[in-house]
């Protein structure tokens, strides 16, 4: 009784056509099916975050929302930051400041730190550490994640 | 892919929703925001056959007030109630409390009425919803009926509607104006499950308390009133001794579930202290202190 059906979803400003078993997850459809596969998953539950994408503007866990759901949403992944080969200015505030180590949690901290700083340009560091408790990093570098959000509003504030 | 095979249905209004409802029974399952129960259908403890998703039933997503009861429908997102400003003036509890719920992209989905028709003894919106004394709308094809929230909750993860009903509604009475609110909770790590928590409201006349509501999650099978607490206040001149003394009389009623988490031991005691503290912050905000 695998249930099918029809979706059509924007991903980073494309618009894809696709047909998916209604239990797949958005996760999944965009590593498996649009071979997106910057957004990583971790928990399969919720609770890392690592899978985090924008769904229509607001960061959503991608293992928590079924690519049927998906139907005629906009997306945006990890993959979508960057414009014309340049990284986005949190990217390169994540590079310069060592705001990752294994990697594995970064695109799901920059998306929601893209969301976070949409939100509120200028955080404190309390606020920082606040927004991006939202999401796990198991090595652990959460002081350099703080500084490179820092940094990287610092950097969008100026651009 | 992790959950079982099942058959997705997106009905687009209430109508066609409990329809399906009335149509599968038992074989139909509600999905809201799914921030639970994808868990539990990932980890296949839920194996529903038919998935009803109501996230497309937009009518359900609304705040109001009307005469100043809070009406919130059922598939309002948890993020969308932490940022109205109609739930700020007349329900600052739920506010409060609704940003204890997990994290910030999983309140842009969770919705309210899925955390509250869930009744995770340990969740922190049916507290307030008792505390508050709200009430239930649940909808069926026939009709609607409104349920007090003592009546609602009936367990662990178990609610009063029936197979073909669906929660629509949560409305929340209002408190006079000067009533002082607090809700705290204790986790491991922000944003993890609690422990326990506790939602108060208090409203004073002169220095003395005129009315006071004190509910808990996570010390019961279900959310529960400190009606004891309650009574020894009511009456009485706000002080931190009488505080104590309620938070006394609160917590041997507790009857905490064992888990590996904490003992029954230490989640009365946390009650004992956070009863207390909730009380303290209730009493300074209805003295107009910060």
């Amino acid at each position: 009784m695998s249930h099918r059906r029809r979706i059509s979803v924007v991903v980073n400003g494309s618009r894809h056509e696709s047909e998916v078993e209604a239990r797949k997850y958005l996760a999944e459809f965009l590593r498996e099916d649009l071979g997106l596969v910057g957004t990583h998953i971790g928990c399969e539950h919720g609770v890392c975050g690592a899978c985090t994408v924008l769904m229509d503007g607001a960061s959503v866990r991608s293992c928590l929302v079924l690519a049927v759901q998906a139907n005629e949403a906009e997306i945006l992944t990890v993959e979508g930051l960057a414009r014309d080969g340049q990284m986005h200015p949190l990217q390169e505030a994540f590079w310069e400041k060592q705001g990752l180590q294994c990697g594995y949690c970064t695109p799901g901290m920059l998306v929601r730190a893209y969301e976070l700083l949409r939100e509120d340009p200028d955080p404190t560091a309390e606020e920082v550490r606040e927004g991006m408790s939202n999401n796990l990093c198991r090595c652990t570098g959460y002081q350099y994640i703080v500084e490179a959000v820092l940094d990287g509003a610092e950097r969008m504030r100026n651009a | 892919m992790k959950p079982a095979p099942f058959h997705y249905h997106a009905p687009t209004s209430t109508g066609e929703a409990v329809e399906l409802l009335a149509e599968f029974g038992d074989r139909g399952r509600v999905l809201a925001g799914g921030q639970s129960l994808f868990q539990l259908m990932n980890f296949r403890v839920v194996k529903p056959e038919n998935l009803i998703d109501i996230n497309p039933v937009t009518e359900l997503d609304y705040i109001r007030s009307d005469n100043g009861t809070l009406a919130i429908g059922a598939r309002t997102r948890q993020s969308t109630l932490e940022r109205s400003r109609e739930a700020a003036e007349w329900a600052t509890l739920m506010v409060e409390a609704v940003k204890n719920v997990a994290h910030p992209s999983v309140r842009n989905r969770g919705t309210v009425g899925g955390s509250v028709a869930y009744a995770d003894p340990a969740s922190e919106l049916p507290a307030v919803v008792l505390a508050m004394d709200g009430e239930l709308v649940l909808t069926r094809g026939q009709g609607q009926r409104t349920l007090a929230a003592a009546d609602f909750f009936r367990g662990p993860y178990t609610n009063a509607c029936s197979a073909d009903e669906l929660l629509t509604e949560v409305r929340l009475p209002p408190w006079p104006s000067g009533t002082g609110h607090a809700f705290l909770e204790f986790q491991r790590k922000h944003g993890s499950y609690a422990l326990m928590g506790t939602a108060v409201l208090v409203h004073l006349d002169g220095d003395s308390i005129d009315r006071v509501a004190i509910s808990l999650c996570g010390v019961d099978e279900t959310p529960v009133r400190a009606h004891k607490a309650e009574e020894l206040l009511t009456g009485n001149a706000s002080s931190e001794e009488v505080f104590e003394e309620a938070a006394e009389a609160a917590a041997p009623e507790l009857k905490p579930l064992p888990d590996p988490k904490g003992s029954p031991e230490y989640r009365r005691k946390l009650a004992k202290v956070y009863i207390r503290r909730a009380l303290e912050l209730a009493v300074r905000r209805a003295k107009g202190e910060r």
